[in-house]
């Protein structure tokens, strides 16, 4: 498609020239064809992938003298082969939902500080800062947060303890504190960037009339933004926060750095224990066998349904407002 | 409405670099040392060089560094061939070698029955066998404060790596240690988050020297009580030198680089064994051959108490087909094989912190390759 705009030297208010070589229906149909094909093609991969998880997870069950769904070790080794996913199951939901808790909130903080309070001058530097947190491959992450984050937690920790340790949930008995709690930590810092530069497109869309027209009526600003920019925004971000989510779900070689793996369920979230889908495949993967690898990918199929049902949630929500469903017209 | 469509094009976007970022596979280096032998390798004049082109393997990253210098030393007297070891890990590297893709597999244990079946159908005529190639003490790091020397036997370590002892200055370890003083801080040991050889053999070995303490199956995979854990050898080995109490297993090497102090065995020897590659080597020479023919599967002796023989040992195999191994790479692997197994070969070994195979079995390894056909 090439059309070329000429400038023009002549008075503003008439027309520019536009020259377009037309291509006639055959470039309609070309691209049509490529689009659909597009479409199409992720279809296919998502099912291929699919099949070849259902495929070789149902091998994999098979074999498995456990239950699959409850059992809490993890022994491919061994013939028969014993596993299964509660602790995964476990260990992935609350590190992501402790990941989410730290980060949505501050990711809406930054988010607002840049679309509403900072001076431009500062707002451009500050967004892109952010942006760059996206950039540090994941291994770094982990690496930092097993060398600086762990040690320096254990204060923070034992501060818990002496304070929140009747809870139960937050009792920590002492040792390096590679838990998931620490986990948590480190995803909410990975997953900061993204909930924050999409919230902030969000909050950027809000019709200036209704802010004008908040500030007229003698809002504040505080008032302003409870008022017009939230309401407006929290179906985005919602949608951003799930894409966080999806991210904190996946995340593989942070975790197997920071996390000190093993197959309980601990009641307190700062004590070293538990392990997550992705970081007990990766743990794994290198050394097991043919049926050591199916049941991995087992457990691959699980974490694939989990967010598949994750993103279902967030579409049904976002569904309500249509500014942002993607099947509004 | 168009703003909006720009909005969702970048949420989509930011969406599809999350996705990507997640499917990516991450590379998984765990048993690399950071100090791979800048030994000088002398140009090995007896080499035999034979064969040309492309020499594939993969397998156990225990034995990466030593592969490092072999392919270094091979290298420069053969020109002619091009050797390629990837570490994958021993599981993967079986896998790859049954599946034809490499010359001779690097693997941490001896092949199971059902691998030996299926390997039929690589080797045509003839099946997979182990060949005994590199040994290495698995030491047993501590970090305890005020504690330089540590005296332990096998069945206060299995206790102590099944939680059933607690503190440093449990009446167990105090019994074994006179001279040491000991706090009264809590013991944090280490096992391996991964799957990994070096937990098998650590737990074959106190399976072997204390059932009792240990009453776990031995395995690549971690079956003790409680305890913490991290991601392959620089992780454990690192964890021990970051937490005061902690302790671990992991190759010599480690704990040399980390400049970690290692844990001296009482085997019911006339005095505590040390971690050493010499003392590792006498332990390995009491071990029995369980496999047949040209399969020099090894049974190591764990329960020796032979004097200054240390008996947490790890032996890593070569894996190629007795017959039938396939004709464009059969020259090249016996060639390189050759020089891996002779005495240049094995000597080299020594600096990276690596066992040389006691001299009878390396004899038996030789005549085995000699034979591969």
């Amino acid at each position: 498609m090439k059309t070329d705009i000429e400038p023009t030297s002549s008075a503003a208010g008439s027309p520019p020239k536009v020259r377009t070589r037309s291509t006639g229906r055959a470039g309609d149909k070309i691209f049509l064809g490529l689009s659909r094909g597009s479409g199409i093609a992720l279809l296919v991969i998502m099912a291929a992938i699919a099949a070849f998880l259902t495929y070789r997870a149902a091998i994999a069950i098979s074999k498995d003298e456990a239950n699959f769904l409850t059992y809490f070790e993890w022994n491919t080794g061994s013939s028969p082969m014993r596993f299964g996913i509660a602790v995964l199951a476990y260990g992935t939901v609350v590190s992501s939902i402790i990941a989410m808790v730290i980060a949505v909130p501050v990711a809406v903080g930054i988010a607002l500080f840049i679309s509403h309070y900072a001076p431009r001058r500062l707002a451009t530097p500050v967004a892109y800062v952010i942006d760059l947190l996206a950039a540090v491959p994941s291994i770094v992450y982990g690496l930092w947060g097993a060398l600086f984050l762990v040690p320096h937690l254990t204060g923070l920790y034992t501060w818990f303890d002496d304070y929140l340790g009747w809870t139960g949930i937050l009792s920590y008995q002492g040792g390096a504190a590679r838990s998931l709690f620490t986990v948590g930590i480190l995803l909410a810092i990975m997953i900061l960037p993204i909930v924050t530069s999409v919230s902030r497109e969000v909050f950027r869309q809000v019709p200036k009339m209704h802010e004008e027209a908040a500030l007229a009526l003698g809002a504040t600003r505080w008032e302003v933004i409870r008022m017009s920019v939230l309401p407006f925004g929290r179906s985005g971000i919602i949608s951003a926060s799930m894409l966080g989510l999806g991210r904190a779900l996946g995340e593989t070689m942070a975790v197997a750095t920071v996390l000190s793996p093993n197959f309980l369920i601990e009641t307190s979230l700062l004590d070293p224990g538990g392990g997550t889908f992705a970081q007990n495949i990766a743990s794994r993967f290198k050394e097991a066998g043919n049926d050591g690898r199916d049941a991995l990918i087992a457990s691959g199929l699980v974490l694939f349904v989990i967010t598949l049902l994750v993103n279902g949630a967030a579409r049904m929500i976002i569904a309500r407002r249509k500014e942002y469903s993607g099947t509004a017209a | 409405m168009k703003l909006q469509r720009k909005n969702r094009l970048r949420a989509i976007t930011a969406g599809a670099l999350a996705v990507s970022g997640v499917l990516v596979l991450t590379a998984c280096g765990s048993d690399d040392n950071s100090d791979s032998g800048g030994g000088g390798s002398k140009a090995a004049s007896n080499i035999k060089c034979d064969g040309k082109g492309q020499l594939l393997a993969s397998g156990s990253s225990a034995q990466k560094n030593a592969m490092d210098l072999w392919i270094k030393t091979y290298g420069e007297a053969c020109k002619d061939t091009k050797l390629n070891y990837k570490a994958t890990g021993s599981g993967a590297g079986i896998q790859e070698f049954l599946q034809g893709k490499t010359a001779f597999a690097g693997s941490d244990s001896a092949l199971k029955p059902e691998e030996v079946k299926s390997s039929e159908k690589i080797c045509k005529g003839g099946k997979a066998i182990d060949l005994p190639m590199v040994g290495g003490p698995i030491a047993v790091g501590f970090n305890v404060p005020g504690v330089d020397k540590l005296t332990l036997n096998a069945d206060v370590l299995g206790k102590i790596f099944n939680s059933e002892i607690k503190k440093w200055d449990d009446p167990a370890i105090k019994a074994l240690n006179k001279d040491a003083k000991l706090p009264s801080l809590k013991i944090q040991a280490f096992h391996r988050s991964d799957e990994s050889g070096t937990t098998d053999n650590f737990t074959k070995y106190l399976k072997a020297a204390a059932p009792k303490a240990w009453p776990h199956e031995p395995g690549k995979a971690w079956e003790g009580e409680g305890g913490q854990s991290a991601d392959g050898s620089s992780g454990v080995s690192s964890q021990v030198k970051q937490v005061s109490g902690a302790i671990s297993y992991f190759e010599l090497s480690y704990a040399t680089a980390n400049s970690i102090k290692t844990v001296d065995l009482d085997t019911g020897a006339s005095a505590p064994v040390q971690a050493t590659v010499d003392n590792a080597s006498k332990a390995i020479s009491e071990a029995k051959v369980k496999g047949t023919g040209s399969d020099l599967a090894l049974d190591l002796a764990y329960d020796t108490k032979a004097d200054g023989a240390y008996p947490i040992t790890l032996v890593t195999y070569e894996i190629a087909c007795d017959k039938g191994n396939k004709a464009s790479t059969l020259a090249a692997t016996k060639s390189f094989l050759t020089y891996v197994a002779s005495e240049d070969g094995q000597t080299s070994l020594k600096e990276l912190g690596y066992a040389p195979l006691p001299t009878e079995i390396a004899n038996k390894v030789r005549e085995s390759v000699k034979s591969l056909s």
